[in-house]
């Protein structure tokens, strides 16, 4: 499902320059779960990103559901998200001028996937039955997120990338939320590749791959 | 102050947004006030000519000119005069007004400034005297076939002073003196004037030119379209100020939270309003003289060919020019932030940051807005239904206004609420829905792009309808091919009997002058023929009306006398020589008099002195050229005196023409505000709408679809926006036709709809649009990832 061969990215320019990442690999086969961890600037949200093809890679390759990513232009990058991949970001970036509803119904309508059944158990699992015609800046934290996971579930993806998905929320709600998505991903059967800074969490998943100054360190 | 003013380092966009809104505002009011005050004082100047107040004066029978020698007998009467010789001639730089002058005789208090003293002067006198003009005046004439110029500041723009036989040179009028003004403390005993001079008449003081009441509707519609165009300049302001003003509520209360008093941060902010004000106020100031300066020739051309009044196509600087510039820039300002000043004054400490609280608070105003909209509208209906004169006119036509714009975010509110509820595709159903929240943001340059585009279809509606009707008006008064003059009762008496065989017909025009219903008006004898039955624009009439107009049974007055003087079929007008019964109304656009037109034979009958001079002949048209040449050939009449219709024509369209000149200037002006008023807001937007673009982007919508989504929402807009202003342009048209016309000039106009030209405009409107959105849209579209992803690594 994900192939990453080789992957740098820096920052900057001149003296300026940062590099983040130095070299990455990593594969994650349909079904399986991967946490990657590291402290804060480790290059792990940028990894995220350049798997979520919203962003270039230096060098090496990363290859989504047998796209490489290197040889897509925008479009086809744009296209692969909205099909192939689905990203859960900390700070929710949901849309602020959509509803609760159709928030979670968005993306699986851009990839063309709508299934209402699916939307309406999502919202039931979710606990966001009460909430469908809030917009986002009338929700908690914990409820932005659960929003954020429904939409990127609803819309089926092969993969799932999850930036830290409860480092907003506390921890009473974060474990709340990490359940449930962890049992809906288990479900469908998608590839998960979650970053995140805590050992705990990182614990529940399938694997665990350390990244420090840009490189894999375990 | 420091942590304040960075806000304006860091944005210097928004700075020049703020800076150039107020600067065009500025500069659109001060360039029509300038204006407004240049010609009123060219009026004030004019109107002083000869003293404050009019005098009493003495001419021949009918106003005509006497002979010097009666001047000499008056004086010799112990008659207190001063002889006077005034008249216009052509210079190749344009007309003059002369007026000869006695300066033994006249009192030097009566003259201008500097003129009396100047005038009392061995050197003024005599047929190779000077002549006395304005600055601007002899600035224009500078190079014209006349005597040495003497350059005093005061006299009226257009006129010269003289010595009487440098006038009656100049004006080809030697040995006759047009008239005797009467001066103060005339001696008792004087011999009665029909002694003295036999004929001669003494006309009672007659009121002066009052050019500046018969301009006054002009002015108005300046003044209008000067505080439109103000009010659109200042949407642009309170929309960066409002903006900069949210952008800053965190320091706000930052500085509030670390101790700073609310009357302190207040002061502060006050302070940086008033300089920039100041600052802007100076360059609008600069950028109106400019404007005024490059409309004045034309607003001078339109108020001499419109009310004959002489304004000077020059523009002087005045200091109260200056500092009402800064007022009104200061004002207008403070106009602008009062909301944002007062939100600051109740900021609440402890409220958690809502960068998007300004758009909410904007939705919440939504209602009252809707509210305030249906007020002014009953306001301006009620006007409709019960108002009269031309402040109520204009008071209800700002009340349209302002209700059309204050209603407007509301309707597009309704426009994407219905465009969502349409939608299938989820991108449509954002487009909508996100469009629907940003209108907050726009709805202030959505607004003044309203005013623009209302005031333009409303004027060019007026103007196109005034054109249609009067060239069609034109062609039915102006029937006579040609139209001649002669020079004598003697040569009018020979030509016509030359005429007789060579033309179809032969139409009199005869007219004397005579007051009609209190007010200056001409009295015209018109003869009984198909010409006047077939082509006279009547508005209303009794049946059979020519036969009774031949036969002496009333008359026909114009529209402007009729609306005047209520006078209509069936009312009885006051005519010298007894009242006559009005038989119909017919239009005479343009003409400031009141008219009467009565049948030939009564006329005569009525006014026996009646000058009869002036015939239209009906002829083939392409026999004018010859008939031309042979009048002026077999009876030595002047070119001057031969007027073909075609000639006619032409120069009272090209009177028209200019007459709306200014007004489309000022229409364009508008516009290009409202254009800059858009481009500014999307400006401004486009860094407020990273965090609703990235999660679409990130949800896999390429840059370039998200650019071209923008592009299309100013398209939708824009075009949303046109199709609003377009009733209230026809509204404005008709109020300008059916309300404001009657009370300016006494004429009603019917109202014709052009829609090729509302394409234009919407087109235009579109392009405007699409060229305001389409550097944001570009700068999405080639906006780097990192940048993007910003949003998603920061609190939005």
């Amino acid at each position: 499902m994900l192939d990453v061969r080789g992957v740098t990215k820096s920052w900057g320019t001149g003296e300026a320059r940062q590099q983040v990442l130095r070299g990455v690999d990593l594969t994650l086969a349909a079904g399986q779960s991967l946490a990657l961890t590291g402290e804060s600037g480790s290059g792990k949200s940028t990894l995220l990103h350049l798997i979520a093809g919203l962003d270039h890679a230096d060098t090496g390759s990363i290859t989504v559901a047998g796209q490489e990513m290197t040889q897509l232009d925008d479009a086809a990058r744009a296209a692969l998200r909205r099909g192939t991949v689905g990203v859960i970001f900390q700070q929710f970036n949901l849309i602020p001028s959509l509803n609760v509803a159709d928030n979670i119904a968005f993306q699986a309508r851009l990839a063309g996937r709508a299934d209402p059944a699916l939307t309406d158990s999502l919202i039931q699992r979710l606990g966001l039955q009460n909430h469908t015609a809030k917009y986002p800046e009338q929700l908690s934290g914990g409820q932005q997120q659960r929003v954020a996971i429904g939409r990127t579930l609803a819309a089926r993806p092969a993969l799932v990338l999850a930036d830290e998905p409860t480092g907003n929320l506390d921890e009473d709600t974060g474990e709340r939320v990490l359940d449930l998505m962890l049992e809906l991903v288990g479900e469908s059967g998608t590839a998960l590749l979650m970053v995140t800074h805590s050992m705990r969490l990182a614990g529940r998943l399938g694997a665990r791959l350390h990244l420090e100054r840009g490189r894999i360190a375990a | 102050m420091a942590a304040l003013l960075s806000h304006w380092r860091r944005r210097p966009f928004q700075l020049l947004t703020l800076l150039l809104g107020l600067a065009t505002a500025t500069a659109l009011w001060s360039g029509v006030q300038a204006i407004n005050a240049e010609a009123r004082s060219s009026y004030d100047r004019a109107a002083s000519a000869l003293g404050p107040t009019p005098r009493a004066t003495i001419t021949g029978p009918d106003g005509t000119a006497l002979d010097e020698a009666a001047f000499v007998a008056l004086r010799r009467a112990g008659w207190l005069v001063t002889p006077l010789v005034e008249g216009t001639m052509a210079t190749a730089q344009g007309p003059l007004r002369v007026l000869g002058i006695d300066p033994f005789t006249l009192p030097g208090a009566d003259l201008p400034d500097q003129t009396g003293e100047t005038a009392f002067d061995l050197s003024f006198l005599g047929p190779d005297g000077p002549l006395i003009v304005a600055p601007e005046t002899a600035a224009r004439l500078a190079g014209a076939d006349l005597p040495r110029l003497i350059v005093l500041p005061g006299v009226a723009p257009g006129l010269a002073y003289g010595d009487i036989p440098v006038a009656q040179r100049l004006l080809d009028r030697q040995g006759r003196l047009d008239r005797f003004i009467l001066l103060d403390n005339q001696p008792r005993n004087r011999t009665p004037l029909a002694e003295v001079v036999p004929g001669a008449v003494l006309n009672p003081p007659a009121p002066g030119n009052d050019m500046a009441g018969l301009t006054d509707s002009f002015h108005l519609n300046l003044t209008a379209f000067g505080l439109l165009s103000f009010a659109v300049g200042l949407f642009i302001v309170r929309g960066a100020i409002g903006l900069a003003f949210e952008q800053r509520r965190p320091v706000f209360r930052t500085l509030r939270a670390l101790g700073l008093p609310a009357r302190t941060l207040l002061a502060l902010l006050l302070a940086e309003l008033l300089v920039l004000a100041l600052v802007a106020g100076a360059a609008g100031i600069a950028l109106g003289y400019l404007i005024a300066s490059a409309l004045i020739p034309d607003v001078a051309a339109t108020l001499r060919g419109l009310y004959g009044a002489s304004v000077e196509g020059t523009l002087s600087i005045r200091p109260i020019w200056w500092l009402s510039g800064l007022g009104i820039a200061v004002l207008g300002t403070g106009l602008a932030a009062v909301s944002s000043l007062w939100q600051v004054a109740r900021l609440p400490l402890l409220a958690p940051a809502q960068p998007r609280a300004w758009a909410r608070a904007s939705e919440a105003a939504l209602v009252w807005q809707g509210a305030a909209a249906l007020g002014l509208a009953a306001l301006s209906g009620g006007l409709i239904l019960f108002g009269s004169g031309l402040i109520a006119a204009f008071v209800m036509l700002g009340a349209l206004l302002v209700a059309a714009s204050l209603a407007l975010p509301l309707v597009l509110y309704g426009a994407m609420w219905l465009g969502g509820r349409m939608a299938r595709g989820p991108l449509a159903q954002w487009f909508w829905a996100d469009t629907r929240q940003q209108l907050p943001g726009l709805s202030l340059a959505l607004m003044a792009l309203l005013l623009a585009l209302a005031a333009n279809i409303g004027v060019g509606t007026m103007v196109s309808s005034f054109r249609l009707t009067f060239t069609g008006w034109l062609d039915q008064r102006l029937a006579s091919e040609l139209y001649v003059t002669a020079e004598t009762p003697e040569q009018a008496q020979a030509m016509l009997t030359w005429l007789e065989p060579r033309v179809q017909a032969i139409l009199p025009i005869w007219n004397i002058d005579a007051d009609l219903a209190g007010r200056p008006g001409e009295i015209y004898g018109v003869a009984d023929h198909p010409t006047y039955r077939d082509n006279w624009p009547l508005i209303e009439a009794v049946p059979e009306v020519w036969d009774k107009i031949a036969a002496g049974d009333g008359v026909l007055v114009n529209e402007q006398l009729a609306r005047r003087a209520d006078l209509w079929p069936g009312s009885v007008i006051d005519l010298p020589g007894g009242g006559a019964p009005v038989l119909g109304v017919y239009s005479d656009y343009g003409n400031p008099l009141g008219q009467v037109l009565m049948g030939l034979a009564p006329m005569v009958a009525r006014f026996p002195e009646v000058e009869r001079l002036r015939f239209g002949l009906r002829v083939a048209p392409d026999a004018v050229a010859k008939l031309s040449a042979d009048l002026v050939n077999d009876f030595g009449l002047a070119p001057a005196n031969l007027i073909d219709q075609r000639s006619i024509k032409a120069f009272s369209l090209q009177v028209f023409e200019r007459t709306f000149t200014v007004s489309r200037a000022l229409n364009v002006l508008t516009l290009s505000v409202a254009g800059f008023a858009i481009l500014t807001s999307l400006l401004t937007l486009a860094a407020m709408r990273l965090p609703q673009l990235a999660p679409v982007w990130a949800l896999g919508v390429a840059r370039g679809g998200l650019a071209r989504l923008e592009l299309l929402r100013a398209l939708v807009l824009a075009a949303l926006t046109m199709i609003c202003a377009l009733p209230v342009g026809l509204m404005l048209a008709w109020v300008l036709l059916a309300v404001i016309n009657v009370e300016a000039f006494g004429w009603r106009l019917p109202l014709y709809l052009f829609p090729g030209d509302w394409a234009v405009l919407a087109a235009l409107s579109l392009v405007a649009a699409g060229a305001a959105a389409l550097l944001p849209a570009l700068r999405i579209a080639r906006m780097p990832p990192a940048r993007l992803l910003g949003v998603f690594a920061h609190e939005r």
